[in-house]
This record gives C-alpha cells, sequence and structure tokens, in this order.
C-alpha cells in the first residue's frame, strides 16, 4: 500500500472521454439536453411560424388597445364597451382577486371551524364534520359550483314573487331579497364624505383600521411588557374591543353613514348592492370545496402536536386556554399554514371555473370574449396564464420566506 | 463507595408529614381494570422507585397523581388537597407537583430558558427578570446554564432530560413524579441524569420514580414498590427487597431483570 | 392503613380479580355522557347536529323515497307525483346509456368499453395490490392495447403493432443497457418508432374492408366513459414522464435540472382550464401543418403534461424522504447512476410517493370535467349540454348534478380509502 505501481500516468485528451471522463461526462450530457431542448424548441416554433402563415395570421398585440365591444355585468373599476381589451383585462383580474379573496376568507373559516370540530370528543359533530369532509373533497368542484348556481338561478324566486299586495316573498328584515337575479343587500353610504367623494371616506375607514390594528398591537406589547415587570398580565379584551369600534363609530357618524336599502322598482330591484348568482356560486363552491381540505389541513396540523406537550404543559400548572395558545397553537400554525397557503393558491387558480357560471374573471374577459372576439388566441392564453404564473409565483416566494423564518431549530 | 452513598442517602430524613395519600384506588380504560384497590402513602422527603413489567400500570399511578388521567374510584390526596374533577384542585395539585416525562416533552417551539420561565410567568406571576433568574439558577445545577438560548432540538436527549427536570423545578414543587426518565436515552446519557436525579434527592425532595435502573433505586430509594396487573404486590426497603423478595412474581421479575 | 404506614414491608398473596368498572362508567349511559353531553357547548353541539340532520333527511329523504323512474319526461313525473315532493330520477334510467357512453356512440357498440371497463379492475389490480402473484402484471402490460382495441375497434392491426413496438423497443434496450444506460435508452426508442412507423404503414395496407370491431371515432366518446378515459390515460402516461421530470430536477446537471423546474413550476402556475384552452385552440398550430391531431388526443396531452408536473412533486418529496445512506450506500456498491436509480433508490422512493400519486390521480380525475367547458361531452358536459337542453328533461337539474356528484364520490372515495389504507399498510412495511 506504500505506492501504487499501476496508477493511471496523466494523459492526454481523447475524444472517448467525452463519454467516459467525469470531468466531461456532464458537459456532453448537459450540451446534448441543450441540443435536443433547442431543437424540440425550434421544431415547435417552425411549426407554429408556418401555421400561422398558412392562416394568414401574426403574433401582435395591438388588440390590446382596441374597444371591446363588450359589457361586463361586475366592475369594479369604470369600464364600458368602448373600453380597451386591456382595460376588460384588468377588469377582469380584479374580478379573479375579489372571488379569490372572498372564498380564501371563507373557506378557511370552513376549514378551521370543521377541523376543529372534527377533532371533538362529541361524537356525532365529529361524524357530522368527516361526512361534509369526504363528501365535499371527493367530488369534482365543477359539480359544486354548478350545484350552487343552479340553486341560486332556478330554486330561488324571480324578483316579481316580491311584488304586490300580498307578494309570495317578502324581503328578510326588509333589507335583503333573493332572487334568481342575486342578492340584493344595503349599501353603505356616507351623507357628507370626506372631501365629497365616497372612495376618499372609504380609504379613510380603512387607515383608521389600520391605524387600530397597530393599536392594538400596542396594547399588547404594553400588556406583555407589563406582565414581564410585575408578573400580572393586565386585562385587556375591553381596551381591545374599543380601539377597535370607537374610533371606527366616531367616524361613521361624523361621515353620516346611511344605508341605501334595494326597492322594488318594476320588474327588478333598484339600488343596494346586488350580489350575482355567478359570484355566490363560485364563491361559496370554492369556499366548501377548499374547506374541506383546509379541514384536513388544520386537523394534521393540531395531531401534529403530541399529547405529550400538552400534557407537559399541564402538569406545569397551565390552563387549557394557556395551553392552547402558548404551546399548541405555535407549534400547529407551522404545520397549517405551508398546505393554507398552496389551499389559496388553488382557489386562485380554481376561480378561473368562473367560465363555467358566466362570472367575468380574467379567464372570463380575456380568455373567453376577448379571445373569441379578436381571435387572437395565442396572445390571449399566453397572457392569462403570465398573469396566473406570476400570482403562483409571488405567493411561494412568499410561502418560502414564512417558511424559513418558523423553521424549528435542530441539530 | 456505592455503600457510602447508600449510606448517605438512608441518613435523609423522612418527615412524618404525610405527602401524598391514595386509599382505595380503582380506575378502568373502558372495561379493563388497570389499577386495582391501589394504597399508597408517602411521607414528604420519602424516595419511592416503582417498577413492574411493562403494562402493570406504574406509569399509570403516577400519571394518576397529577390528574393527567382521571381515576373512577377511591381518593386521592396530594399536600392536603383531595384531588377532584373541581379545576381548581387540579391546578393547585399540579403547581406543587413536578413531573418529568420519558420523551422530555420539552416545548420545540421555545428556547431552554423560555422552556423554564413559561410556567412560572404564566402560573406562579413571576416577573420575567425573576423567572429567568430562577431558570438560570437551576439550569446550573443541572449543569448546562451556557445552552439556554439554544431550542431542544439544538440538544442531546440527557441534555433535553436535565432541561426538562430544570423546568419541573423552576415551579418550586414539593413533590417530582419521574415516569421512567431514562428509558429514552443512551446508555452514556443516563448517568447524567441519575446524577442530576440523586443530588435532587439529597436535598431532599419527595420522589416517585418509575425506572427500571435498579442500581438507582438501592442507591436512593428509601422504598421500592412491585406493581404488576394493575396492583402493588411487594413493597419494602431496597435492602430487603431485593436481597430477600417474598412474592414469586417479585421474584421471577427482579431474576429477569438482573439475571443477566 | 394504619397498619401499613407503621411498617413498609407489605406483600400481597392472593392477585386482586379484575373488576368491571362501576356502574356509571360502563354501558351507553357512560359513552353518551362522555361523547355526547360532557359540557354545556358539547350539549349545545349535539342538540344542533341533531336537528341538522333531521332537517337534512326530511329533506333528502322523502326526494328520494316518492321518487319517479319510470316515466318518459319531467311533465310526465309531475303528473305521477301530483305535487308530492319527489325526484324525477327517470332521466338517468331514461339518459343512462348518455350519461355513460355520450350520445354519439354507437349503441350496438355499448358492451365493448363495458368489458374494457371491467378488464380495468383486472389489470390494476396487481398494480395496487403487492400481495397478488406478479405474473399478473402481464395483463396489465396487455391491457392498454386490449382496451384501445375495443373502445375505438377498427383493425387489430394497429394495437397489435403499438404492442410490437414496445416490445422491439424493450428488447433492444434491453440488449444495450449492460453497456450503457443512455444508449440503450436512445436505441431502444429509435427501435420502437422505427417499427410503430413501419408498421402501420404495413396495417394501413393489409387491413381488411370490414374490421373484427367496428371503428369509432375518438369525438364521439361521451359521457361518464370520457372521465374513465381521460383520467386513466393521463394519469398512465405522466407516472413515467413525472419519474423523469422528478429525476431530472434532483439532477446535478444545471441545465436539465433547470429545464425541469421551470417546466414544472409553470404547469403548477397556471389553471388547468388555460390548458385545457392551448389544447383546443393552441395546441394545434405546434403540430406540423399536416398532421391532424384529433382534440381527444390534443386534451390527453395537456391533462398528462398537467399531472406529471403534480406527480414530479409528489416523486420529489420521496426522493427527498430518502435517507441519504441510500444514495451513499448505491454509489460505493459501484452501481452507475442508472442502476442506483433503478435498482436501490426508484423503488423505495416510489413506494413512499404512492399515496400522494393516488391523491394527484384522484384530483385528475375530478378535474376531467372541466373538459365540459371545452365543449367536449363527458358526463358534466352531456348534463348541462344535451340532457338539459331536451325538451323533455328541461329543469331536472338536481337528479342529474347529484348523480354526477355520487358517481364521483363513489369513484374517488374508493380510491382515497385505498390510499389510505396502502399509507397504513406502508408505514408498517417500514417499521
Amino acid at each position: 500500500m506504500t505506492a501504487t505501481p499501476d496508477a493511471p500516468p496523466i494523459e492526454g485528451f481523447k475524444v472517448a472521454d467525452l463519454w467516459f471522463d467525469t470531468r466531461y461526462r456532464s458537459y456532453t450530457f448537459q450540451l446534448i439536453a441543450l441540443v435536443i431542448l433547442f431543437g424540440s424548441i425550434g421544431y415547435l416554433i417552425s411549426n407554429l411560424l408556418t401555421n400561422l402563415a398558412n392562416a394568414g395570421l401574426n403574433i401582435s398585440w395591438d388588440f390590446l388597445r382596441e374597444p371591446s365591444n363588450y359589457d361586463i355585468n361586475q366592475k369594479p373599476i369604470e369600464y364600458t364597451s368602448q373600453s380597451s381589451h386591456l382595460r376588460a383585462s384588468i377588469v377582469g383580474v380584479l374580478n379573479t382577486l375579489i372571488v379569490a379573496f372572498l372564498a380564501c376568507v371563507t373557506a378557511t373559516f370552513f376549514g378551521v371551524v370543521a377541523g376543529v370540530l372534527r377533532l371533538s370528543n362529541n361524537w356525532i359533530v365529529a361524524r357530522l364534520m368527516s361526512a361534509y369532509v369526504e363528501a365535499f373533497r371527493n367530488v369534482p368542484v365543477l359539480i359544486w359550483i354548478i350545484i350552487i348556481f343552479s340553486i341560486m338561478t332556478v330554486a330561488l324566486p324571480g324578483p316579481r314573487a316580491y311584488r304586490g299586495e300580498d307578494a309570495e316573498r317578502s324581503m328578510l328584515f326588509d333589507m335583503f331579497a333573493f332572487t334568481n337575479r342575486g342578492i340584493y343587500t344595503p349599501r353603505p353610504e356616507f351623507l357628507n364624505p370626506l372631501m365629497g367623494a365616497q372612495i376618499f371616506s372609504w380609504i379613510l375607514v380603512l387607515l383608521v383600521l389600520a391605524a387600530s390594528f397597530f393599536g392594538v398591537r400596542a396594547l399588547t406589547t404594553w400588556a406583555t411588557k407589563t406582565q414581564n415587570a410585575t408578573g400580572y398580565r393586565p386585562v385587556t379584551w375591553y381596551w381591545t374591543l374599543a380601539i377597535w369600534l370607537v374610533p371606527l363609530a366616531i367616524l361613521m357618524v361624523a361621515m353620516g353613514l346611511s344605508w341605501e336599502y334595494p326597492k322594488l322598482a318594476g320588474f327588478n330591484f333598484q339600488g343596494g348592492i346586488q350580489i350575482r348568482g355567478s359570484l355566490i356560486a363560485l364563491w361559496f363552491a370554492l369556499a366548501i370545496y377548499t374547506g374541506a381540505f383546509i379541514a384536513e389541513n388544520v386537523r394534521a396540523g393540531i395531531q401534529a402536536v403530541s399529547k405529550g406537550q400538552t400534557e407537559a404543559a399541564a402538569s406545569l400548572g397551565l390552563r387549557q386556554s394557556w395551553i392552547m395558545n402558548l404551546v399548541v397553537l405555535p407549534q400547529a400554525l407551522r404545520v397549517i399554514i405551508p398546505p393554507l397557503i398552496s389551499q389559496y393558491l388553488n382557489i386562485t387558480k380554481n376561480s378561473s371555473l368562473a367560465i363555467a357560471v358566466g362570472y367575468m374573471d380574467v379567464t372570463g374577459t380575456l380568455g373567453g370574449i376577448t379571445l373569441n372576439q379578436t381571435g387572437r388566441a395565442i396572445e390571449c392564453i399566453l397572457l392569462l396564464m403570465l398573469f396566473y404564473v406570476t400570482i403562483s409565483l409571488s405567493i411561494s416566494a412568499i410561502m418560502n420566506v414564512y417558511n424559513n423564518s418558523v423553521k424549528l431549530k435542530e441539530r | 463507595m456505592a455503600k457510602a452513598q447508600t449510606a448517605a442517602a438512608k441518613k435523609l430524613e423522612v418527615s412524618d408529614e404525610i405527602a401524598i395519600s391514595i386509599t382505595n384506588m380503582n380506575k378502568w380504560y373502558g372495561a379493563f381494570h388497570v389499577l386495582k384497590e391501589i394504597d399508597l402513602t408517602v411521607n414528604r422527603g420519602e424516595r419511592i422507585v416503582i417498577c413492574g413489567p411493562s403494562g402493570s400500570g406504574k406509569s399509570t399511578l403516577i400519571r394518576c397523581i397529577n390528574a393527567l388521567e382521571e381515576h373512577q374510584q377511591g381518593s386521592i390526596t396530594v399536600d392536603g388537597t383531595l384531588l377532584s374533577s373541581d379545576i381548581k384542585n387540579i391546578d393547585k395539585i399540579r403547581s406543587e407537583v413536578g413531573m418529568v416525562f420519558q420523551h422530555f416533552n420539552l416545548f420545540p417551539h421555545l428556547t431552554i430558558l423560555e422552556n423554564c420561565t413559561l410556567a412560572p410567568i404564566w402560573v406562579r406571576k413571576i416577573p420575567k427578570k425573576e423567572a429567568e433568574d430562577t431558570a438560570m439558577h437551576f439550569l446550573e445545577k443541572v449543569k448546562i446554564p451556557e445552552q439556554a438560548d439554544k431550542y431542544p432540538g439544538q440538544l442531546s436527549g440527557g441534555q433535553q432530560q436535565r432541561v426538562a427536570i430544570a423546568r419541573s423545578l423552576c415551579m418550586r414543587p414539593r413533590i417530582m413524579l419521574f415516569d421512567e426518565p431514562t428509558s429514552a436515552l443512551d446508555p452514556e446519557m443516563i448517568k447524567e441524569v441519575l446524577d442530576t436525579m440523586i443530588s435532587l434527592a439529597e436535598e431532599g425532595m419527595t420522589m416517585l420514580c418509575v425506572t427500571h435502573e435498579m442500581g438507582f433505586a438501592r442507591q436512593v430509594a428509601n422504598r421500592v414498590i412491585f406493581m404488576d396487573a394493575g396492583q402493588i404486590v411487594e413493597q419494602n426497603e431496597p435492602e430487603a427487597f431485593f436481597n430477600n423478595p417474598q412474592s414469586d412474581r417479585t421474584k421471577l421479575f427482579l431474576s429477569q431483570i438482573l439475571g443477566h | 392503613m394504619a397498619a401499613k404506614k407503621s411498617s413498609v414491608a407489605f406483600v400481597r398473596k392472593e392477585p386482586l380479580p379484575a373488576m368491571p368498572p362501576p356502574a356509571r362508567d360502563r354501558g351507553a349511559a357512560k359513552w353518551i355522557r362522555e361523547n355526547l353531553l360532557s359540557n354545556i357547548s358539547n350539549s349545545v353541539l349535539t342538540v344542533l347536529s341533531i336537528i341538522a340532520i333531521y332537517y337534512l333527511c326530511a329533506f333528502v329523504l322523502p326526494w328520494i323515497w316518492n321518487g319517479v323512474w319510470t316515466t318518459s319526461s319531467l311533465a310526465e313525473c309531475r303528473e305521477v307525483l301530483q305535487g308530492v315532493t319527489g325526484g324525477c330520477f327517470s332521466v338517468l334510467t331514461e339518459r343512462w346509456n348518455q350519461l355513460i357512453f355520450g350520445f354519439a356512440y354507437p349503441s350496438e357498440f355499448y358492451w365493448r368499453p363495458a368489458l374494457a371497463f371491467v378488464l380495468l379492475f383486472f389489470a390494476a389490480a396487481p398494480v395496487l395490490f403487492f400481495d397478488l402473484p406478479r405474473k399478473l402484471l402481464i395483463f396489465t402490460g396487455l391491457y392498454p392495447f386490449l382496451a384501445f382495441w375495443l373502445i375505438w375497434g377498427g383493425p387489430i392491426g394497429y394495437p397489435l403493432i403499438g404492442l410490437l413496438g414496445c416490445a422491439v423497443g424493450y428488447f433492444v434496450h434491453s440488449v444495450l443497457v449492460a453497456r450503457n444506460f443512455a444508449l440503450g435508452l436512445i436505441v431502444g426508442f429509435a427501435a420502437a418508432i422505427a417499427t410503430w412507423s413501419l408498421g402501420s404503414n404495413l396495417v394501413g395496407a393489409l387491413a381488411p374492408e370490414q374490421p373484427l370491431l367496428g371503428a369509432v371515432e375518438s369525438r364521439k366518446m361521451g359521457g361518464f366513459m370520457l372521465n374513465m378515459i381521460l383520467g386513466t390515460v393521463a394519469v398512465s402516461l405522466a407516472l413515467p414522464i413525472g419519474i423523469a421530470l422528478a429525476l431530472g430536477r434532483q439532477s446535478r446537471l444545471p441545465i436539465v435540472k433547470w429545464v425541469c423546474v421551470v417546466f414544472i413550476e409553470f404547469i403548477r402556475g397556471v389553471p388547468l382550464i388555460t390548458l385545457l384552452f392551448v389544447a383546443n385552440v393552441v395546441l394545434a398550430y405546434f403540430f406540423p401543418p399536416e398532421a391532424n391531431i384529433d382534440i381527444l388526443i390534443r386534451v390527453i396531452i395537456m391533462l398528462t403534461i398537467f399531472s406529471a408536473a403534480y406527480i414530479a412533486e409528489v416523486i420529489r418529496g420521496g426522493l427527498a424522504a430518502l435517507p441519504r445512506g441510500q444514495y451513499e450506500a448505491a454509489d460505493s456498491l459501484g452501481l452507475d447512476y442508472a442502476q442506483a436509480m433503478q435498482m436501490i433508490v426508484l423503488p423505495q422512493a416510489l413506494k413512499i410517493s404512492i399515496p400522494g400519486i393516488v391523491n394527484v390521480a384522484v384530483g385528475l380525475f375530478k378535474d376531467t370535467t372541466l373538459v365540459s367547458i371545452i365543449s367536449m361531452f363527458d358526463l358534466v358536459g352531456m348534463i348541462r349540454g344535451p340532457i338539459l337542453a331536451s325538451t323533455e328533461w328541461n329543469g331536472v337539474y338536481w337528479e342529474l348534478l347529484g348523480f354526477a356528484a355520487v358517481l364521483f364520490f363513489i369513484v374517488c372515495y374508493g380510491i382515497s380509502q385505498y390510499s389510505q389504507w396502502l399509507e397504513r399498510r406502508l408505514a408498517t412495511d417500514h417499521r
């Protein structure tokens, strides 16, 4: 073992080394991979160009600036049929975000309630929640969307049912009407708005809520500080409540909040907010379907905290509510939040099923009517995909940052 | 050497004051009778080792003492407080009784120091600074003050178990329960945990230990209890228990555990 | 008590008998107390649940119980029911064939897809249950060609050539793989493709005028059969692609790695419906002008790459879960990359990944309903299109949608129960 007499002498380069020498092998492989990759892309693109030329088409983005010539029934920003296709797409994007946001909030609510109750020691409730989870996650979400949409459009009465002296239906509290054209609710309005514009008033409301949020945070910090210093944690829940409610209430009174109720006028309701059946169908179907998945995540997260943790906390004399807040939740949330965020991503992607019920999200405008009217299939679908990929990647990036920040430290 | 230590341990005072008294206690899991007619009185300063084959109910017994398990018949009195379903009594007993688990059960999301200060701050309402000083005092006692800012996952098993002991001590308990504290440890770590427990015993802590460490029992315990099939089969002073077991079950168990 | 305290020593001579628990801790009373009424909030929950169940039953049961099964239109149903609550399930019996096979599949051939469906169970069984004799896998290998022939019909030569191509490719591969893995793979592929193109020309020339099984065009596929075809074909094609993508993503070669990462993340980042749009209106542009690929194949391509990306992520998890020691052991045995993957790494990683793959498969099967949006007549497409639009059945929403929901529930719940069973089994295997 002193010397290796038959050690290979350092040789010059041979062609065969490209394949057998570990130094070059990987470059050879990568070169081959690159050639295959560019070859196939080139082939596809040449096909594309030939086909486009044969059909007399080209790739152009000018259509985005042309007037759309179609109307959108739910417009969060100003939009007419004279607006450009680009604006129609933006309206669609906003509608996507609206329904995704609503569905995420509602799905989280359903999921947390069902997930926690599924672990309840109440047999009947636990069984009921299992039934909910299994029933909803094993049936395609498209079927749920269509079922709820059918309930909204077929099972609910038309506005005319509310007409006349002894109408078949009457409005709930004189405020809400459930019709096959959607649900009508009162619309909040400021009588003396800030600087004469409703929008500024709403921004002010948001600012006040943000201020309250930071106020409550400061209160919590103060409570912790006091506890650290004296050992006793001051009772703060009524202060928390006051910080949330009092400024808001003052603002509402000062700006003269009033409600515009929906009223039956002719054959339809006027005033108030009309929430269309398509939005409700999409919103609730996504919420209740994804809620079933979230319930499973929540259950898994809570079960991931071993019984030993609660027992150890209990044997130290901690009370039930403290064990939950100080020991179980901080650990469970680390397990729950990553899959929760990918469920939010799923909701956003599944909201593209809007097109099945005619809700005008970005798939319905850009990928639907704009595509059909202009025939610019490649451009429209490319833009559509880019929009979804951007959203997905940004949410994934946020998730990675979160995961790294809460990772448990181990050896 | 061992003899000398044993002698030292034996000299520890056992007062007449009763720390724990269990009378006629029965417990069932469903229809399974896990604990049968348990009668046990522990005086302050006593160090009791409970041994027995697995499934004999020894862990269940000490878990009943701080109400981690509910018993169906009989009474348990700890420090003069009768254990009932009243949450106040349970809280009171739990804050007097420390417990160390087989799998440590440290809180993985908190640092070692935070593990030790959590309960004193929330249960005992001790200011944070003071709680941290106490925690450091006990961490020094279990000889790992330098790990205070690490997380449990970064420590070895033996270190984690010593932290778990320190965490219990921070509540200044009058009684300590140990549920197989060394069973999940590698052999080289067992000693460091046992040393910690021995020094605790030497300070006069009332201890109930479920363990198979017979050397520890001989050296520290003033009473050994043998349990089998949910009942106390035999109890005696360690010398008599090991040298002259009375019941056949005890003899069999001892021959199995010391046989090799 | 006092006696015991004075002297520590105590010996129990007679073991105590086990006693039954006290009366209040036994039987139904105890169960109800602990599980339904343990405290106030629990009792409230119990009452609320019972009310909810009652209303659900009061709503659904009469509807099912009074259901009408034999009329030929909704109007007749209403006549029979005379205002009583009841479902008009006749639509299911009357349109059964359309719901299952679509409206265009020739009715005299219904037995063929039905037979293919039954055989599917035999083909899938040895894959799903490891205890069955491995020889049954031969039938699994033959099944795709058999099923193709049964459902599409036409000259038997095409599936035979398909099978032959695979066999030739595999043979060439296994001869050459001993020398070099990549060489074996590439030449094997080439041999298979050569066999296919040669053979299909040959079959085209030799095909009899009247094939044994009459040919059915792809666009005539519909109903639940279409969901089954899309789901099974896409998942089985996606599996090898997913494995390749997962290995590519783990590769030490940066170009290969990044191609796979970009592909997987892009596909996972977009909704399936946009990929179906691609299949519907864009994909044709990427084929050679003379190729006329029908919509079913284009949809299968997109569904396949969609599920391949998800399967790749699942398998990546499986690969990551393998202990490092396995890779090192394989290296230290002197196995090259291909051998290490084939013999050591993949079998274990795939085993861990099976439950995840099954979840992807269930998800994809549910997502096959999305093809109804690009005007294909799968189960949902049939319901929303021809059936609800017909004059006889206009307005029979709940019966039809409920049927679709129940059908999907049975399949998906069944598969997910299998997955859970497997997970439990694998958990014990690993101990």
